[in-house]
């Protein structure tokens, strides 16, 4: 009875405790305040209520958490190698960072959209850039893998990217850098008129989501820095952000800061369309990869295409016009109704709205204040909607919420800004921890944003967790913006450097995520459909094992008669047929990387062995309770050594 | 002398004990004839428990899952027969060979052993069936802790299987 007491008056205190806080916490600092923990706790067992997919910048990758958790659910190998599943090592994947460079097994990663459909999200697949050799991925939302790489010719630095139109008709790829197109040994100083900016229209089928380079645009040699499609009324343009319009080729810094106002261009692109439809452009040689990923046969294959359509958009009136926006503009912003293309002058205070009807009325009235290289620019007024005279410092990415809201990130100042779209009025501000880039909110690159939560990436990092040394991953904020105050709700650290991100409600993926791949539907060429088909092949030194896995054994465990000098093909078949069942495979002196083969799925790893014995085989993934009993052999012989090819299992 | 005889005496134990040990090993019915000898006048529960799970016969028990109960025709099907033994070349074969014991057990004459309810919930419903039947539970024993993996097939290839097994 005492003890049942004192319990009660412990948890009586403790919940005085609690709401003595709670109460406190609501009138001093937002982050610590009653209803945050509620609104970020995902409780065991419990599902998020949106995904988000980070780009993971210099990791080569994106990663995928659940919102509002900040939990990180999987970090999908999209430009790098990734030893976990094998990706980019497995013969499989190899074809997939192919390029024109050759094996490219690194990029960075920026951009993540996700497919749109009437202008809303759609969820069929997510497409990001590769920044360094230029290459556009598209991923697949129902398996969650890379399914396709197109390298991006006449490209460098490809950061205006990837973005899509409102039906996924192209996926949208600007240079960052010009270069000389095609390119040429000359001098680095004569950059000035004779490099170009190439903008590539990448088209993207409906059934299947292939890609393919229709045109590209030639444009003055300026830097080609962040673009967005028009939706709504103004689809069927795109808006692309310039700086560098000094061309400069050195000291940028300085340079290309001179100045006052650059431009963001707006391309007309269904009029390219339908010139280049009509046999308008230029077939120009080139040579570039165009890798994809078949599901059925688990396999890969890059096939190289030596031309490229390119567009001179002088040559097509009425194409192309530059609007000018101040103080070398970085994020460029288009509102889900898009009647407001939004520039953010990254070395100004404000923020600079253009108006689409003014654009459209001051191209049919010619409202020009010159042009440059015979592209008319815009009277700057002439289509201004309006500025936000923010207070802050450094705007950068701009993103929208339901409400006719706009969310602006600043770096310099460190905060996010909440602006109405329309009266132009700073409604609230909130910093962030520290030096935010982009931000993302669920569908707020489309005409349908759910505004609930705002993630801010922040560029660094420094006191917000444990240090770790002088390296440490980035740090990110969840913001809720359901009220009319922002509230910070959450800091969770981020993988690599997300360069932006793209979210949307967890019911448009959830339902459709494929659990495994069909045995019955694997068209894989070196495929082990059932025990019986498992064997040993010999090809001259070529070694093809045809191995099954099925917890916990493989088929065969034991195999003799492979020597020193040999290519040893390790084909694994995963014939589990359940959910979450992956085996892995490994052997000991493999120089490339493990393969973690998912049920149903066939994966290829080469091992040349170099020293004669006899070497273990293991399953890297605790698979069951007999896992540490998944193991076999491998006898190598001597080089000159007459033993046959054999192998067995339980015998 | 003493000790020489106490050495003598050490030495047979040894082997004696041995002996037992290799011939457990080598004949696995061996303990199995010796516990229903002693145990003969006790009731046949006793000698259930005696009898190793694959080999006990249990002609009612219908298993945990989606079958409740089956009539099988006294023909065979054997065209049925022939797609159940593709879909067991393929997806079952890796843990079940014809004749012996492998993973798991053979599936000769099952039928003389299991109703078709309870070899078709097993296919079809393998984690339930190792949790909830008192057979399936001590047969996840007897055969290593090995769990029997759920291939994911589908009712009408359950029942093509199970044509299958009675051919063989």
């Amino acid at each position: 009875m005492k003890k049942i007491r004192y319990s009660m008056l412990a948890f009586i205190g403790l919940v005085l405790v609690f709401t003595g806080c709670n109460d406190a916490g609501k009138s001093s600092n937002g982050a610590l305040s009653s209803g945050a923990a509620e609104k970020v706790y995902v409780a065991p067992g419990e599902q998020d209520e949106f995904y988000a997919f980070l780009s993971g910048g210099y990791s080569g990758n994106l990663t995928v958490y659940g919102l509002p958790s900040g939990r990180m659910f999987k970090e999908i190998p999209v430009f790098s190698q990734f030893p976990t599943s094998g990706y980019g090592y497995s013969e499989e994947t190899k074809p997939m960072l192919n390029t024109s460079f050759g094996f490219v097994p690194w990029d960075d990663l920026h951009h993540p959209d996700i497919s749109q459909t009437n202008g809303e999200l759609d969820g069929r697949w997510i497409f990001v850039n590769g920044n360094n050799t230029p290459r556009i991925a598209r991923v697949s939302l129902s398996t969650f893998e890379t399914e396709e790489i197109i390298e991006v010719p006449n490209s460098a630095g490809n950061h205006s990217s990837s973005f899509i139109t409102e039906n996924t008709e192209y996926v949208v790829a600007g240079t960052r850098f010009s270069v000389p197109v095609p390119q040429r040994d000359m001098p680095i100083n004569e950059y000035k008129g004779n490099f170009k900016g190439a903008l590539s229209f990448i088209s993207v089928a409906p059934d299947n989501g292939r890609m393919n380079l229709e045109f590209q645009l030639l444009m003055p040699g300026f830097n080609y820095d962040l673009s967005r499609p028009g939706r709504g009324k103004s689809h069927g343009w795109f808006f692309f952000s310039t700086y560098n319009t000094e061309e400069a080729n050195s000291l940028l810094e300085v340079m290309a800061s001179q100045n006052d106002k650059d431009f963001i261009a707006a391309v007309n692109w269904k009029k390219i369309e339908e010139y280049v439809k009509n046999g308008g452009g230029t077939k120009m040689p080139t040579n570039y990869a165009h890798n994809v990923y078949d599901e059925e046969s688990h396999t890969g294959t890059s096939t190289m295409i030596k031309e490229v359509v390119t567009v001179d958009p002088t040559k097509v009136p009425g194409s192309l016009y530059f609007l000018p926006t101040p103080k070398s503009p970085h994020g460029c912003d288009v509102d889900p109704s898009g009647a407001y293309i939004i520039g953010s002058g990254k070395l100004s205070a404000d923020i600079t709205v253009h108006s689409f009807d003014k654009m459209l009325d001051a191209i049919e009235n010619e409202k020009f204040d010159g042009e440059a290289y015979g592209i008319p620019i815009l009277n700057f007024e002439d289509v201004l909607a309006g500025t936000v005279k923010s207070g802050g410092l450094g705007p950068l990415h701009t993103e929208f919420d339901a409400n006719g809201n706009a969310y602006t990130t600043f770096f310099i100042s460190s905060e996010v800004v909440k602006w109405n779209v329309g009266t132009w009025e700073v409604l609230d501000r909130k910093p962030t921890y520290y030096s935010v880039g982009h931000l993302m909110i669920p569908g707020g690159n489309s005409r349908k944003p759910f505004g609930k939560y705002l993630v801010a990436m922040n560029k660094i990092t420094k006191d917000r967790y444990l240090p770790t040394g002088p390296e440490m991953e980035h740090s990110a904020q969840i913001y809720d913006i359901s009220g009319e105050k922002m509230e910070l709700i959450y800091d969770f650290p981020t993988h690599g450097e997300p360069h932006y991100a793209a979210g949307c409600p967890a019911e448009l993926l959830a339902s459709k995520s494929q659990k495994i791949y069909r045995l019955d539907e694997n068209k894989h060429k070196y495929a082990t459909l059932g025990a019986n088909d498992a064997r040993v092949e010999r090809n001259g030194n070529e070694v093809h094992i045809y191995m099954s896995t099925i917890r916990s054994h493989f088929t065969p465990d034991n195999i003799e008669g492979v020597k020193v000098g040999d290519k040893v093909y390790f084909h694994i078949t995963n014939q589990e047929q359940d959910f979450d069942v992956p085996h892995g495979f490994s052997i000991i002196g493999q120089n490339t990387s493990e393969l973690l083969v998912m049920p149903g799925q066939t994966k290829t790893s080469v091992w040349e062995p170099k020293k004669v014995g006899v070497w273990p085989f293991y399953c890297t993934d605790f698979c069951s309770a007999l896992h540490q009993e998944m193991q076999g052999y491998v006898r190598v012989s001597p080089a000159n050594s007459n033993i046959d090819l054999s192998w067995s299992l339980g015998e | 002398m003493k000790s020489l005889l106490k050495g003598i005496v050490l030495l047979f134990s040894l082997l004696l004990i041995s002996c037992g040990g290799k011939e457990e090993k080598k004949k696995e019915g061996f303990s199995v004839d010796r516990q229903k000898t002693t145990t003969t006048k006790t009731a046949d529960v006793t000698e259930d428990a005696g009898t190793k799970a694959s080999e006990r016969i249990d002609l009612t028990n219908k298993g945990v899952g989606p079958i409740k109960s089956m009539n099988l025709n006294s023909e065979i099907d054997q065209a049925m027969a022939a797609t159940g033994k593709e879909v067991y070349d393929q997806m079952c074969l890796a843990c079940h060979r014809i004749g012996k014991k492998f993973i798991g057990p053979a599936p000769n004459d099952i039928l003389k052993r299991r109703t078709p309810e309870w070899v078709m919930n097993m296919i079809l419903n393998p984690e339930n069936m190792v949790k909830e039947d008192p057979l399936a539970k001590e047969l996840l024993i007897e055969f290593n802790g090995s769990p029997m993996a759920n291939q994911g097939l589908t009712e009408e290839q359950a029942r093509a299987v199970l044509e299958y097994f009675r051919t063989l």
